[in-house]
């Protein structure tokens, strides 16, 4: 039994059996000076102004909570209602962290950042806080993910970074934080590497997750304003963990909220394609730290399948698979053509385009919501907006643009 | 013979020559040519071998070993695999001691104390895996309680606290990484590491190996001359890539040591 879901990860970076820092020894000074230099501007009011500044005024948080009528009337069960960081700038929850970490970037003189992205959206966000702080900004993305997410490699390229194809490997989102993990450890003294989701050595879980937990604490002030409650259940989909660690954090310790987080399970977790590391993985150790994993019975890594670039990991935060281990949270996998469904059905009922990644996330909510009366809430994050996949979409469905 | 690589560093000290350690991808580039590759290594003048376990995800490594761990992986090649090809190695060489290098997910997952078992019983001397610092040393007690000597790395960013507990913990050798960068890079400065590979073999107990960068014969022998042993790679790996077939593979290998080994004759003369 676990008393404070808050007091994680301890100071070696662990959540209970997960986390750590599995990395080579070259790395370990540079993750020892970003540990000590986030302690303190953690508990530094200028830097936390600061950060709440730029949240407020370049990122235009806080971002609502929307009551989802039309789609809850046309499920009939119970209500659904949306966190819209896809109405942040650029279009997701990821600038939360980009903003956070150039901030420590910057407090520790670096002006050289180093990123991995697999649907490009962290990419952008990265690229955007660089163009921003005028730092150098190289981006590294797999060959594949760099085909099916052309649009945020424009943008990228707009915001004046470099976008290094990766070739390595299955060429995808673990490729490319592998090859950004090479980059750091060959330019250490003057490179920050933004990683962007709550994988990665200590401290980069706890970091991306404090970053990104003003989604779960704006959401928490919120219901009570506008519900004068807590919400029944919280959804939002898992690949790396970041979106939906953000909005778990601050209910944690809500014991009566259940929270739910949905994993890409592709084609279906039997068929073997798909990026479900809780649902379907082990524990292992992966990119620095450890926690479930998709490989096989040599350790060798899986490759991953996912209708979404951003799922399509095949590790996933230490601190969802504590959650998992210690029953807080539970995962469950939701399919290429639910999430895909999902995605339709928002877009019509509610005039939202939705991620694909987010609409795994709806498609968990549409599923609980059938099974529940009407008077339940269910809150599930939006974690980005799907312009950027409506290619991928319309490549599926056979139409041309 | 209990203890391996401690034996033959103090035969090495005894001839005033550094130790050549050439290191190879099992199963690369032939998976059926491992145990006579071995075999030609210690011919063209290995001292010590280190024996990559393949990854799928080798974070480290630069592009010569990211290649050898992908042809290495088309062939399935495992942990089992590995340890019967030392096995194999020992039926004929119960004197070279073999390092098993790779990263820690292959290990886990196959079962730390079985494999700390399994890899004794093999005839595997030490064990060096790349992403398990110091810090989390419990994760691999079962290697050192089962008797396999564990290789550390330091390298130009460790501090002194870490520096002090490496040495302290330290078993078989010292793997001092010679610049901040993956494996093949060509960073290396032997001038410029000089002064702290020396600081580090004053206060060590174990000998202090330098790997990273090291390249040919003139690039060893000028490590050689501060180091107890050297570490070589990827030119290794690079040149055994596109070898033929296992006889091709293995006089590649002897004709690419033999020059190294001729160079370190003496090294350790002036020290």
């Amino acid at each position: 039994m676990v008393d404070d879901y808050h007091a994680f990860p301890d100071a070696q970076g662990r959540f209970g059996a997960y986390g750590g820092t599995f990395v080579a020894e070259t790395l370990i000074a540079p993750l020892e000076a970003l540990t000590a230099t986030y302690l303190r501007l953690r508990n530094d009011p200028s830097f936390q102004q600061e950060f709440a500044d730029d949240l407020k005024h370049y990122v235009g948080r806080p971002s609502p909570i929307y009551h989802a009528k039309h789609l809850s009337e046309r499920i009939g069960g119970a209500q659904i209602l949306l966190k819209r960081e896809d109405l942040n700038h650029t279009g997701a929850h990821k600038i939360n962290n980009t903003i956070g970490q150039a901030l420590v970037a910057r407090a520790m003189g670096k002006q050289r950042i180093i990123a991995e992205t697999g649907a490009g959206q962290h990419g952008v966000a990265t690229a955007t806080v660089c163009a921003r702080f005028g730092m150098k900004c190289v981006v590294y993305m797999g060959a594949v993910d760099i085909e099916r997410q052309k649009i945020n490699v424009y943008r990228m390229k707009l915001l004046g970074a470099e976008v290094v194809p990766v070739t390595s490997g299955s060429q995808t989102l673990k490729d490319a934080l592998n090859e950004a993990l090479r980059d750091w450890v060959t330019n250490v003294a003057d490179t920050f590497y933004i990683i962007g989701t709550v994988a990665g050595p200590h401290p980069y879980p706890m970091m991306v997750r404090d970053f990104n937990a003003v989604v779960g604490r704006e959401a928490r002030a919120q219901m009570l304003e506008q519900f004068g409650r807590l919400p029944d259940v919280l959804t939002a989909c898992v690949g790396g963990g970041s979106n939906a660690i953000g909005l778990f954090h601050a209910f944690l310790n809500d014991r009566d909220v259940r929270i739910i987080g949905a994993e890409a399970a592709g084609e279906g977790i039997a068929s073997g394609h798909h990026a479900a590391s809780l649902s379907a993985g082990r524990p292992g150790v992966l990119h620095g730290n450890r926690t479930y994993v998709l490989c096989d019975d040599d350790g060798q890594i899986t490759e991953t399948h996912s209708v979404s670039a951003g799922l399509d990991y095949p590790g996933v935060g230490p601190e969802h698979a504590f959650l998992k281990d210690s029953g807080r949270a539970e995962y469950v996998g939701v399919t290429d053509d639910e999430a895909l469904a999902a995605f339709h059905l928002l877009c019509e009922t509610e005039g939202i385009l939705a991620a694909l990644e987010s609409s795994h996330a709806v498609a968990q909510a549409i599923k609980l919501a059938r099974g529940l009366p009407k008077d339940k809430l269910i809150l599930c994050n939006i974690s980005g907006r799907g312009d950027k996949d409506v290619h991928t979409i319309a490549k599926r469905e056979h139409i041309e643009l | 013979m209990s203890n391996r690589i401690d034996a033959r560093f103090h035969a090495l000290r005894a001839h005033n020559r550094a130790a050549l350690i050439p290191f190879i991808t099992a199963g690369d580039p032939i998976p059926g040519a491992t145990v006579a590759l071995m075999h030609a290594l210690v011919d063209g003048g290995a001292d010590v071998i280190e024996l990559g376990v393949p990854f799928s995800d080798p974070m480290a490594d630069g592009p010569v070993i990211q290649h050898a761990n992908e042809r290495a992986l088309r062939n399935k090649v495992g942990i089992a695999d590995i340890l019967r090809w030392v096995r194999e190695f020992r039926e004929r060489d119960t004197g070279t001691p073999i390092i098993l290098m790779g990263y820690l997910n292959p290990i886990e997952i196959h079962g730390i104390e079985r494999f700390a078992r399994e890899a004794v019983d093999a005839g595997v001397d030490g064990v060096l895996v790349v992403d398990c610092p110091i810090e989390e040393d419990a994760t691999l007690r079962p290697l050192r309680e089962a008797g396999l000597q564990r290789i550390l790395l330091t390298a130009p960013t460790t501090s002194d606290a870490r520096l002090a507990r490496a040495i302290e913990a330290a078993e078989g050798y010292l793997y001092y990484v010679s610049f901040a960068g993956i494996t093949g890079a060509a960073k290396l400065s032997a001038q410029g590491i000089a002064q702290r590979v020396g600081d580090l073999r004053d206060r060590a107990t174990v000998p202090v190996a330098v790997g990273f960068g090291i390249k040919d014969a003139a690039s060893a022998k000028a490590v050689a001359a501060f180091a107890d042993a050297v570490v070589i790679g990827s030119a290794l790996v690079a040149t055994l890539a596109n070898a033929g077939d296992e006889e091709d593979a293995c006089a590649r290998a002897r004709g690419f040591l033999a020059p190294i080994r001729a160079a370190l004759h003496g090294s350790k003369n002036d020290v």
